[in-house]
């Protein structure tokens, strides 16, 4: 036998699946979404998500050089980043703002926890967290926010979200019915649905969203109970208070967050049970927020909150082994 | 109803290269190495001499205990030394080296039909023993200490398992197709040993035919039951068959045989068949050959003792793609580095693997996607395990249950990261294993 063999523990075979794929597959069901965030708001949008990419995978791929580490870059993750990134701003916002948000994601958020896997936060939320924090006047103020179809043709119309709207007029007439609300500023639910509605430019497609999270689902890449309690959730301690559960789910980014940003593998729970009790806490969370907080939106502070709470989640949900017998009290 | 356990996975099975091919009769080699720690407990001890002559299924050795079985001579002629030879797994041990006189004459008694129905259960027990008898399906603990409970413990069920989950693997398909008289029978035997009332055998689905044959041949027995299994690796598994037949969970760190049951192979049953009924010990047992890097896939039986080399001759050879030549399946087998490592009593397969199906991949950070915790057969969180080991945190993992883990690799495999599990749990095992033995 002159060929050399190899010799490595079992199993020998594995299954083809791999976090390239995982992540570029990911990517590839956010085109709909991508389209759509064109289609409301220009190619301004586009132009967002690309300084967002750009900027996060540069900024991986120069931490990784520098650190004299693999560079992992070709995994997708840190599109994926980008593209989430890009999807959290208004689309009036000026590009640079977005660029230190992605280099501000990906280095703190992300490599500085020792990359992926280890990261405790969603890169993309800090990212938002970090830029809602140093500029809150262009990441929130009704000047940034633009109407959609508006950025097409000429300069944006600026114009309030819906929950920012819902939010001023609850706040003066406690007692209005939200779906007039909406409907008094030209919005119905099938606007909140397509996403033919103000808002950050990835968040407003709820059916965008939702197309590509049912492709995931069915590849089994993303669990279905987070964004079913999530979403669940939400609706039913919405509807319990009185508010219009519809609207809430409709809108604002509950869809993106519910759909990509909880799923999200490494800052999630590991057991099913623990992914239940995370999406259930986000839905409670991002109702507090929505209802009592001072924002109008809640989504991705509720995310970055439960996030920290993973590890505990996981250390209280270990399953019962197989043949699990209670240990004899001495 | 469905007969199946929670969690698990279902790999390609790779199972056409060889399901279809008749059990060949492989000729003897001209020389056999047979070690003497072929089973699970203590090695056996050799009791013959550097040039005495030896018989087909003459003992060459004495148990070393009573977790132990002998080892028997498979071809004639003359002891040529006792040296420490390679195993399959890669370790060096002890084995006899028979030098064949070509004649392969019998040893006396040996393959005469006895009038066995007379037999109490302590004679089958002590048949099996003598007859080095250990379990066939790979992991080789030695049959007779599996019969023999203690008084309190009623054994209720014997499940033969033919489920052969193993992707690749045909040799107890084969087996139960060409021969499954002798597998009832063996059966009977080890009921009869254990006094158990009930038996059954369980094949998976993807082995219609196996089922088929063995469902008519069990038809006049009230107390036999064939049950069809979903196809889903670790069916095979003792604890994942046991829930799949009976819906009842093997305690952790207790044996089949704590609720009643004892689960045997089905070449395990064949053998303690001819052991008993043919007065055959075991010299020879059915081989697997096959891969995609085989040039003929074949199922073969085999002598004990005979080098892999020959057998892979006698498969035509391999394949210019070969990159790893596997002793057992895919899943749970040994790579081997030296192929003249001989065939021992466990080796259900050869299997040769290209580089496309078998390529080592590089090892990424978990991304704590959860995958392994929902294929978990035993309900463990493989990747919190493996952390732990790694980061020499033994006592934790142990916490964690390693030592419930049965080594299945099905996190393994179904890895998006490709970690290198189970060559962690390897390592935790071991190291907890000492650690207990320093206390």
């Amino acid at each position: 036998m002159d060929k050399m063999l190899i010799v490595s523990a079992n199993p020998h075979i594995r299954d083809k699946s791999s976090i390239t794929k995982v992540m570029h597959t990911v990517n590839i069901t956010l085109l709909p979404a991508i389209f759509a965030s064109y289609w409301f708001f220009g190619f301004r949008a586009i132009l967002l998500i690309l300084v967002a990419i750009v900027s996060c995978v540069i900024t991986e791929a120069a931490i990784q050089k520098f650190r004299k580490k693999p560079v992992t870059v070709y995994d997708g993750s840190a599109i994926l980043t980008g593209i989430l990134l890009g999807f959290n701003v208004p689309a009036n916002i000026p590009w640079w703002i977005v660029m230190l948000g992605s280099i501000f994601a990906i280095a703190i958020a992300k490599q500085a926890f020792g990359g992926l896997g280890f990261n405790i936060f969603n890169p993309a939320l800090i990212g938002r967290a970090f830029m809602v924090a140093s500029w809150p006047v262009q990441m929130t103020s009704n000047a940034y926010w633009t109407q959609p179809y508006s950025g097409k043709t000429m300069d944006a119309i600026s114009s309030a979200t819906p929950l920012n709207l819902v939010k001023t007029a609850l706040k003066a007439y406690p007692n209005q019915e939200t779906i007039n609300i909406i409907k008094d500023a030209g919005v119905g639910y099938m606007d909140l649905f397509i996403g033919n509605v103000s808002g950050c430019i990835g968040e407003t497609s709820f059916l965008a969203l939702l197309a590509g999270v049912i492709v995931l689902i069915a590849l089994g890449i993303v669990n279905w109970r987070v964004p079913l309690f999530y979403i669940g959730t939400v609706f039913i301690l919405t509807w319990l208070m009185g508010y219009d559960p519809v609207f809430h789910i409709l809108a604002g980014g509950l869809a993106l967050g519910a759909f990509y940003m909880a799923t999200d593998m490494v800052t999630s729970p590991i057991t099913n049970k623990g992914n239940i009790i995370f999406a259930t806490g986000l839905g409670l969370l991002t109702v507090a927020i929505r209802i009592y907080g001072g924002y109008p939106e809640g989504v991705s502070y509720s995310i970055l909150l439960m996030n920290t709470a993973v590890p505990l989640i996981n250390k209280f949900t270990v399953p019962k082994k197989f043949g699990f017998v209670e240990p004899k009290r001495a | 109803m469905k007969y199946t356990f929670k969690g698990g996975y279902h790999p390609p099975d790779g199972k056409r290269y060889s399901e279809k091919m008749l059990i060949e009769k492989m000729p003897s080699p001209k020389i056999a190495a047979i070690h003497l720690h072929q089973h699970i407990g203590a090695p056996s001890k050799a009791i013959v001499n550097i040039g005495d002559e030896v018989k087909v299924g003459q003992p060459i050795s004495e148990p070393g205990g009573f977790v132990s079985v002998p080892v028997h001579a498979s071809i004639s002629g003359k002891v040529k030394a006792i040296a420490k030879i390679t195993d399959a797994a890669g370790n060096k041990s002890d084995a006899v080296i028979i030098e064949s006189d070509g004649k392969d004459e019998l040893f006396e008694g040996v393959g005469q039909k006895v009038d066995y129905y007379c037999f109490s259960a302590d004679e089958i027990k002590k048949k099996i023993a003598s007859a080095g008898i250990a379990g066939m399906g790979g992991a080789r603990f030695p049959t007779h200490v599996k019969l023999s409970p203690p008084a309190e413990k009623k054994i209720d069920y014997i499940i033969l398992n033919g489920v052969e989950c193993e992707p690749y693997l045909t040799a107890d398909d084969r087996l139960m197709q060409e021969s499954p008289d002798t597998i009832i029978e063996g059966l009977k035997l080890i009921m009869k040993a254990v006094n158990a009332p009930n038996g059954m055998i369980g094949i998976e689905k993807n082995k219609p035919d196996a089922i088929r044959i063995m469902k008519e041949k069990t038809e006049s027995e009230s107390n036999i039951k064939v049950i069809e299994l979903e196809v889903k690796y670790p069916q095979g598994g003792e604890k994942q068959l046991i829930y799949a037949a009976l819906g009842k969970e093997v305690p952790s760190g207790g044996l089949p045989m704590d609720i009643g049951v004892v689960v045997s192979n089905v070449g395990t049953a064949n053998a303690v068949y001819e052991a008993i009924a043919l007065n055959k010990p075991l010299y020879e047992r059915i081989v697997s050959v096959t891969g995609e890097s085989i040039m003929n896939p074949k199922n073969l039986l085999v002598r004990i003792g005979t080098p892999t080399t020959e057998l892979i001759e006698y498969a035509g050879g391999l394949k210019e793609d070969v990159y790893k030549v596997v002793n057992g399946g895919p899943m749970m087998g040994a790579a081997m580095y030296a192929l003249d490592a001989p065939v021992h009593k466990g080796t259900s397969g050869i299997l040769c693997l290209s580089r496309q199906n078998a390529a080592v991949c590089e090892e990424h950070p978990c991304i704590s996607c959860g995958k392994c915790v929902t294929v978990c057969p035993l309900r463990l969180l493989p990747t919190d395990i493996q952390l732990n080991i790694q980061y020499k945190n033994y006592e934790q993992a142990e916490k964690l249950g390693i030592l419930d883990c049965i080594l299945c690799g099905t996190c393994a495999y179904v890895c998006p990261a490709k970690r290198n599990l189970v060559h962690y749990y390897n390592v935790g095992k071991a190291k907890i294993a000492e650690m207990k033995k320093k206390k």
